[in-house]
């Protein structure tokens, strides 16, 4: 039996990857998905405690993790297809317009 | 077993290509994988009716979605690599994932876990939350997703004028 | 342990393989049946020693040959690895999708049971949803890769409308999974075993007498359920008359027209073994999959008393003659709506997916939801 510490330490390893896919990529759409890296890496957390201590709970809040992602994942396409439709560019260093 | 550790390889694997591929393209179709697996592990965890939703919301329908808009936006040009930052953010996030694993390993882990019933991550199970416990987070999460559509289907016209 | 794994492997084995030789088949009945319907001869120039067998040597045995020896072409400003990913990403879930659906009951060898399916999942339909869902990559990655702009017309059209539909077909079976109250396929096959006099209540004779002695399939209990479905799983196979996405006289071949030889060939039998994966979970769901009406586990019951007794293996091998029939069937029913429907306009499909297939599922399910009551309350 794979211990719960495994499962944890492999969710770990792929949140940190989607924080990198957040911070070091240019393409607003790669962005958004490393967000979706994330969703799921937490997922896997969810998951593997809810096997590990028998309860149904953390199945019900993945399910309501996806519906909430499915919704964001959503609104934040169609923010890009605008953004875009104004910039012409998908690299978040091009907008910058409330820095100061 | 095995299968736990082979499915970890390919889906570390998978989330690097999703991270580190200059085609935004590739880089969709590798998250793909890296959902199917992280569904297959969810299967594995005795959690079936929740790994065949993630493939058929996640993996069916959101990826679509993104691949959708990735050709509708055309992106031709390939992102180069920038080797100052992505070698920077790639040390900050072993050290955050370093971090994260330190916190989350401990010696007092539940060794047996829980014997699970057959019902156990059935959809049965699953529906029986969801409709009696969770009844008011399930009606909230539909309007969740029709306010989606509706800013979604507003955001994403063009304008007439 | 090993011959558990075995049984399974050899039926999963026996599963694919039969598919993909029923595909091919229908390839040739394709070609041959809409000859005879157009009142034209049809292929029959290849021939070995003068054997042409009605067109089977030029289907069967020509035309894998030409396929697979062809030159293998990939666009060079396309995506090489997509290219060759997206056939194969068209193939698998057409395949897949057959681990859930029951081809007959049990089998039972000295004290070994053995359930006719591959895999017994808890989820069943979901599962089978799920794989449909996946079969939308095998066409957008497709025209992506070709980098050819009629490619990526048929590619958006037919995701599109894959996805449209998708959403109709999983409506239109909720109606049968309220019915008979369980998602695995298996027991939806067994609950279509029992006569309609069991699903109504005691005190309407007359209806008892109508419809009573009839078995408790799914077209009887769900008609319209049925048609849904019907035209959804035609829509999900892109098959005539929602062929658009390849729509031969518009836009060349749609999203492969880029691709040759074994490629084509996969997308090819993709298409075929979509066909006859909607066509068995048609029988399955609707029309009692492996059931032979008024045939138990030990023999014929008939409604009006005599009983025939038959041994256990006649009643398997039955069962399994009735389920390929069905599923024979349905596949040729599919082919003669190819060549006698023109082709819808892509709005109008858009039209029937959202406008009409899904209100008519919602109504669907309410009124199915009603009459359990009802019923119940009796």
């Amino acid at each position: 039996m794979v211990p719960l510490n495994h499962y944890l330490i492999l969710s770990a390893a792929i949140f940190a990857i989607g924080v990198v896919g957040v911070v070091i990529r240019r393409n607003l759409i790669v962005v958004l998905m490393s967000i979706e890296l994330m969703l799921n890496a937490v997922n896997l957390t969810f998951i593997a405690f809810s096997r590990f201590l028998g309860s149904m709970e953390g199945q019900v809040i993945v399910f309501f993790v996806m519906a909430v992602a499915a919704a964001e994942a959503v609104v934040g396409l169609a923010i890009i297809i605008s953004v875009f439709r104004h910039r012409q560019t998908l690299d978040p260093q091009e907008m910058q317009l409330l820095k100061w | 077993m095995i299968i736990f550790y082979v499915l970890a390889a390919l889906l570390i694997l998978t989330s690097l290509m999703v991270v580190f591929q200059r085609n935004v393209v590739h880089c969709a179709m590798a998250l793909v994988a890296a959902l199917f697996l992280i569904a297959i592990l969810f299967v594995t965890l005795q959690a079936p009716m929740v790994g065949v939703l993630q493939i058929l919301v996640y993996a069916g329908a959101i990826m679509v979605l993104f691949l959708f808009v990735i050709m509708l936006l055309n992106p031709t040009s390939l992102e180069p690599r920038r080797a100052l930052s992505w070698g920077f953010g790639t040390v900050v996030a072993l050290l955050l994932a370093g971090a994260l694993a330190a916190l989350v390993s401990h010696d007092e882990a539940p060794a047996d876990p829980f014997a699970a019933t057959e019902l156990f991550g059935a959809p049965e199970s699953l529906a029986k939350s969801l409709f009696t416990d969770f009844v008011l987070p399930f009606e909230i999460a539909s309007v969740l997703l029709l306010i989606a559509i509706v800013g979604a289907v507003v955001l994403a016209k063009r304008e007439h004028n | 342990m090993i011959v558990d794994i075995g049984i399974i492997a050899l039926k999963a084995f026996l599963v694919v393989f039969m598919v993909l030789n029923l595909a091919g088949v229908l390839g040739w009945i394709e070609r041959k049946g809409s000859a005879l319907m157009q009142d034209r001869i049809g292929a029959n120039r290849a021939s070995i020693l003068g054997f042409a067998g009605m067109g089977l040597i030029n289907t069967l045995v020509a035309d894998p040959i030409k396929f697979l020896t062809k030159e293998d072409f990939i666009p060079p400003s396309g995506d090489k690895f997509l290219h060759t990913l997206a056939p194969c990403m068209a193939l698998f879930p057409a395949l897949v999708t057959f681990a859930v659906i029951p081809f007959g009951d049990t089998l039972q060898i000295g004290e070994r049971v053995i359930n006719l399916q591959v895999a017994n999942l808890n989820i069943g339909i979901l599962y089978v949803f799920a794989m449909g869902s996946l079969g939308v990559y095998g066409i957008v990655i497709g025209a992506w890769a070709s980098n050819n702009k009629f490619s990526m017309f048929g590619g958006v059209r037919g995701s599109a409308q894959m996805i449209s539909y998708e959403v109709a077909m999983g409506l239109s079976v909720i109606g049968i999974l309220m019915v008979y109250g369980t998602l695995e396929l298996q027991e939806i096959a067994r609950g279509q075993g029992t006569l309609i006099r069991e699903f109504l209540p005691e005190s309407w004779r007359f209806l008892q007498a109508a419809i009573g002695w009839l078995p408790a399939w799914g077209i009887f209990l769900q008609p319209l359920a049925f048609l849904l479905f019907f035209t959804a799983a035609v829509a999900e196979t892109k098959r005539v008359p929602f062929d658009l996405p390849e729509g031969e006289s518009e836009i060349v071949a749609g999203y492969h027209v880029e691709y040759s030889g074994g490629k084509f060939l996969m997308f090819f039998a993709g298409e075929f073994a979509e066909i006859v994966t909607a066509a068995a979970l048609m029988t399955t769901l609707f029309f009692g999959g492996w059931q032979v009406p008024y045939l138990l586990r030990d023999g014929f019951h008939f409604p009006w008393g005599t009983t025939w007794l038959l041994p256990h293996l006649a009643v398997t091998l039955l069962q399994v003659g009735a389920f390929a029939v069905k599923v024979v069937f349905f596949c040729w029913l599919q082919i003669l709506l190819r060549w006698s429907v023109p082709r819808f306009r892509y709005d109008q499909v858009m039209r029937l997916g959202w406008k009409m297939l899904l209100p008519l599922a919602l109504l669907n399910v309410i009124v199915t939801a009603l009459v359990i009551v009802a019923v119940q309350q009796l």
